[in-house]
């Protein structure tokens, strides 16, 4: 019941104090805004650390920042980005966390879709943290998202913090369907193979000598597929948490992201 | 000031006659504040009430008179109970009443519109009281107000929290008096500056000291080992000491020293001696059945750690036992006042050094208490932290003015200085957020109204500040309980860290008992007694306490002079090997050795900084040898020397400790350190940008919450100048990172090094050996072992 061992603002390493431990989070934040003008042509080759593998027949690849890549359909798939979360916060009297989230998740979306040179990208649902948030983007960030849609085709997938259409450029939709793959926010109980989706916010939790070390990932069994939380402002549940348990067959695999992508069979119990 | 004859008759009745000290709170009980020094059992509590029972015989009247704060609930609950037997056998109309987190919510609300003559609270309880709008009705016509153990609250932010709070009620009643009970201190005039309201004088009044203690270095068969801690090797003895006195108290450094000590403790008492253990990770139901068995008499001992430092009149202590170092003067001798709490009777107490090294800090312990030089480091100015908190406690109770709050706030004894445009930031950090980007201003929480003054947007808000009010940090522990179907019984805590390494069948030490790990429900760690496997040790917070300057000096002072005067002849000829074959260290010169032993290099820097700051320079200074390519391994540090192992040997230390190069690297270092995030984590919390979490609210809302390690990694990143960043950095540096000793023993070496090369370990250098704590270099530790768990993952499940 690993599951039960987070607790909130106290979900990341805690290991001893003379032992810096990175987590996939952080590391995922040392991406640095400056100098991603978007670059044409897939780049992807020089980046060593990308995890490969098949999903119903599809060639996909996690990357370590927790996006998924279809190379082949040209497709960079992110989910729960949680936008604007701060702004929400502050907005229903909540504390006033520091305002840099959004620039920080566009930051690293800038980047990956620079390096993979995407022609769709596909937003899991949960982009904004609520559909007001939506509307307080500032002026920057929205010309910022706005220069990432231009030659792309972009889809926002709603979820239950996002649902309907958001005045912001591409389409809307409650799903996608691309090849042997279906794009949606929650995962169905009846498990359709080859479905995408996010919501859950997976995380692993792996302890070995004294250390124990938390990162975003995703989870896969065969038959669907689900993706980390993207956003920089956002927590995760255990990979062993009953609710994700019900949804994945027992032989589940989890690519933990961070600097190198690790895969690893979900522990049972 | 006379005492009523219902009073002096209750004396009489008694037998008692009034202390010269209660006579002089009596006398002066119009100052504006007044600090009672007094050891314990000098009827110290007695003497702050006296004034108050004195001026409520002859005048009763209703509403609130006095007001009493101490640091612990439960002394609040006992000072009750030893009130009521003066106020009801003198016949007095008195109420007296406590006001803690125990109290029930129906009682805290008739207590705001009606509350009694005498009110027993601890600090987070009066700003709780503070922060709502009837407040000033609440205390209207409150007259006095005691601090009990003020010397324990001058030590945390807990205390500058209290003194903000009597700076606001001083605001509400003017003539408030003060009045702090302190047990013996190095420095009075500081904590009477911290009482009064600035600039008001503070008498300091000196209760009879007592007579000289009786403490020496427990004799024992076996002399105590090379290294380690734990004071197992004197079991014998301690238990013949036990036997022959009528309660012992036998403290220890930390908790998990305490754990270990007992458990041994245990498998010698052959005669099944009843003996019992106390420290702040027990079940609060663990700890009351402890104390309550020791009132009656029913306890020959009790193991403990801090936990038994403060408050309530313990039975019949004749005897302290300090096992481990004793690292700070102060607190020694404050602890040896435990034993013996019947007034003019020397107070006995018996140290047990762990091993070799800590004899000689015994001895200079003892010299330290014999010549009544107590130790200490100047207060700090008030954290910025508490005064966010403070304004926002202000806020829930009315609009502020900034200009009043400012001038209130500087007449706190810690605030007296604090600049105007800190005030400002503070109160912008709260209001807006504070950062360069300006986000919030349709959000603000405190919005300036036309008039001048500032109040929460939303008054809902108040609520929520209620809930964050207090500066103590809950650590991540997790409950452990026994498995049970009703659920079993409350052992007491471990580190939710700790917890993270258990699996199933797993043994560790909690209480004194050997438990097994079955598993986690709910937030509890579920464990049953059928332990089978020697058990893992349990880590708990608690506070680890470095040796202090003075007794490090102290120390260098007998290198120095070659007094081995104190110590046993082992000691005295291991020291003298020391000054043979290297040097002993001394204190106006920084010694370092460098020896080959079993293939590897080794430094041994004799800094004497403290633990924390030696474990600080052991960072520093690995970090810079990787630079140099000498490939250090790994370090072990103590409150004395930091050991490095390296491939390389170390030619020319030197530039290694010039103060420039440590400095600058110990900036880059700092950024980064876990140290940072989990103070980090403190501060936005005290200071209202984090809400603090409930257990109960844990269990929704998952995903939807992160660590406060991204906010601080965010805040690096975009915006490091922010208020809370700096204090942060100024909170760091005082506690675990502890610079300022690395500067302090700089300072006073001056770059005077003695290098000693040598081709085998030196004797002083020996017991780093078989020093628990090792610290590895290597940066990708955390990568490596993810690969190989990885991998070991894979090949378990048959995947590799």
């Amino acid at each position: 019941m690993w599951g039960r061992l987070r607790r909130e603002y106290f979900s990341q390493d805690e290991g001893p104090v003379s032992e810096e431990t990175k987590t996939g989070a952080a590391m995922r934040r040392s991406v640095s805004p400056q100098g991603l003008a978007s670059r044409p042509g897939p780049r992807l080759e020089r980046r060593m650390n990308i995890y490969r593998f098949d999903f119903q027949g599809a060639a996909l690849e996690a990357l370590p920042s927790g996006a998924l890549h279809w190379a082949e359909a040209g497709l960079l798939c992110v989910s729960d980005l949680h936008l604007c979360k701060s702004e929400r916060m502050a907005r229903r009297g909540g504390e006033l966390l520091p305002p840099y989230d959004t620039r920080d998740t566009l930051a690293r979306l800038d980047q990956d879709i620079a390096q993979t040179g995407a022609k769709i990208v596909v937003c899991l649902g949960d982009s904004f943290d609520d559909p007001w948030a939506a509307a307080s983007l500032d002026e920057g960030d929205r010309l910022w998202l706005a220069r990432l849609q231009a030659g792309r085709r972009w889809v926002w997938i709603e979820g239950n913090h996002d649902p309907g259409a958001l005045g912001l450029g591409g389409e809307y939709r409650a799903s996608l369907s691309e090849g042997p793959l279906i794009f949606r926010h929650i995962a169905c109980e009846r498990g359709d193979p080859g479905e995408v989706s996010g919501h859950y916010h997976p995380k692993a939790r792996i302890s070995a000598r004294g250390k124990t070390m938390t990162r975003a990932c995703f989870l896969t069994d065969g038959v669907r597929l689900m993706l980390p939380a993207y956003g920089t402002y956002t927590g995760g549940l255990s990979w062993t948490d009953p609710a994700l348990r019900k949804l994945f067959g027992p032989a589940a695999q989890a690519f933990l992201t961070g600097p190198k992508i690790y895969a690893v069979p979900v522990p049972a119990g | 000031m006379e005492l009523p004859a219902a009073i002096t008759g209750w004396f009489d009745r008694r037998g008692w006659t009034i202390h010269p000290h209660q006579q002089a709170m009596l006398d002066r009980s119009g100052d504006p504040a007044l600090l009672l020094i007094a050891p314990t059992g000098g009827g110290k509590t007695m003497a702050g009430f006296l004034p108050t029972l004195a001026e409520l015989a002859d005048e009763p009247r209703p509403g609130l008179h006095t007001l009493y704060v101490s640091p612990l609930k439960a002394l609040a609950a006992d000072i009750r109970r030893n009130l009521s037997s003066p106020i009801e056998e003198a016949g007095l109309p008195i109420r007296v009443e406590d006001r803690t987190g125990d109290t029930s919510q129906t009682q805290k609300k008739r207590q705001r519109a009606d509350p009694p003559h005498i009110l027993l609270t601890t600090p987070e309880s009066l700003a709780l009281l503070l922060s709502y709008e009837d407040a000033h009705l609440t205390f209207a016509g409150l007259q006095r107000v005691v601090v009990d153990e003020i010397h324990a609250l001058a030590e945390s932010k807990r205390g500058d929290q209290l003194m903000l709070a009597l700076a606001r009620l001083q605001s509400v009643v003017p003539g408030l008096r003060r009045v702090g009970l302190s047990a013996t201190v190095e420095d009075p005039g500081a904590i009477a500056q911290f009482l009064a309201r600035h600039p008001d004088p503070c008498e300091i009044l000196h209760a009879d000291p007592g007579p000289e203690p009786d403490i020496a270095m427990l004799p024992t068969k076996a002399a105590p080992p090379w290294g380690g801690g734990g004071g197992v090797y004197a079991i014998p003895e301690v238990l013949a000491e036990v036997k022959r006195h009528k309660t012992t108290l036998i403290f220890h450094n930390t908790r998990a020293q305490a754990e270990i000590y007992f458990h041994n403790l245990w498998l010698q008492n052959d005669e099944s001696l009843p003996i019992g253990i106390h420290h702040g990770s027990l079940a609060r139901e663990q700890r009351a059945r402890v104390e309550g068995a020791m009132v009656a008499g029913e306890l020959k001992a009790i193991v403990c750690t801090g936990s038994l430092d403060l408050g309530i009149d313990w039975g019949d202590v004749d005897l302290v036992i300090q096992v481990g170092a004793p690292k700070n003067v102060k607190r020694l001798v404050q602890r040896i006042g435990r034993a013996n709490h019947r007034y003019n009777a020397p107070s006995k107490a018996l140290l047990v050094p762990a091993n070799r090294f800590e004899i000689v800090e015994c001895v200079a312990a003892l010299e330290a208490v014999k010549a009544r030089s107590l130790d200490g480091d100047p207060r700090p100015q008030g954290p910025k932290d508490v005064l966010c908190q403070h304004i926002l406690i202000a806020a829930s109770a009315g609009p502020v003015e900034p200009d009043a709050l400012y001038a209130e706030m500087t007449s706190a004894g810690a605030y007296a200085r604090l600049e105007r445009a800190d005030f400002d930031a503070c109160l912008d950090m709260v209001a807006t957020g504070g950062y360069a980007l300006r986000a919030y201003d349709r959000w603000q929480r405190l919005k300036e109204q036309g008039d001048g003054t500032w109040a929460l947007r939303d008054p809902r808000a108040a609520q929520k500040i209620r809930m964050n009010i207090g500066t103590i940090q809950d650590t991540d522990t997790l409950k452990v309980r026994l498995k049970n179907r009703m659920g079993g019984r409350p052992l007491g805590e471990v580190e939710e860290a700790f917890a993270a390494t258990l699996t199933k069948g797993d043994t560790f030490l909690i209480g004194g008992q050997v438990v097994r790990y079955e598993g986690l429900r709910e937030m509890t760690v579920e464990v049953t007694r059928n332990a089978d496997k020697p058990p893992k040790i349990a880590t708990f917070m608690g506070t680890k306490f470095a040796t202090s300057t003075q007794l490090t000096g102290r120390i260098l002072d007998m290198f120095r002079d070659r007094d081995w005067a104190g110590l046993p002849a082992h000691t005295a000829s291991w020291l003298d090997l020391q000054a043979r074959v290297s040097k002993l260290p001394v204190r106006d010169r920084l010694l370092i050795e460098s020896f080959p032993d079993m293939g590897r290099e080794y430094t041994c820097v004799y800094g004497f900084a403290g633990r924390n700051a030696m474990q600080t320079l052991g960072l520093l200074v690995t970090q810079r040898m990787d630079r140099m390519d000498l490939a250090p391994i790994g370090f072990v540090s103590t409150d004395y020397a930091v050991l490095i192992w390296s491939l390389e040997r170390l030619k020319d230390p030197a530039p290694l400790f010039a103060e420039e190069n440590l400095r600058e690297d110990f900036e880059t270092w700092l950024t980064g350190n876990a140290v940072m995030k989990r103070t980090f984590k403190a501060v936005a919390n005290v200071a209202g940008m984090l809400d603090r979490r409930t257990m109960g609210q844990t269990k929704s809302g998952r995903q939807a919450t992160f660590s406060s390690d991204i906010l601080y990694d965010t805040l690096l990143k975009y915006d490091p100048d922010h208020l809370l960043m700096k204090i942060t950095r100024e909170e760091a540096l005082r506690g675990l990172v502890d610079f300022g000793r690395i500067e302090e023993m700089l300072d006073r070496t001056k770059g005077r090094v003695d290098h000693m090369v040598l081709d085998r370990v030196t004797p002083l250098s020996a017991p780093l050996f078989l020093e628990p704590g090792r610290v590895p270099v290597q940066g990708g530790a955390a990568e490596r072992i993810l690969a190989e768990e990885t991998a070991r993952l894979l090949a378990e499940a048959g995947l590799s």
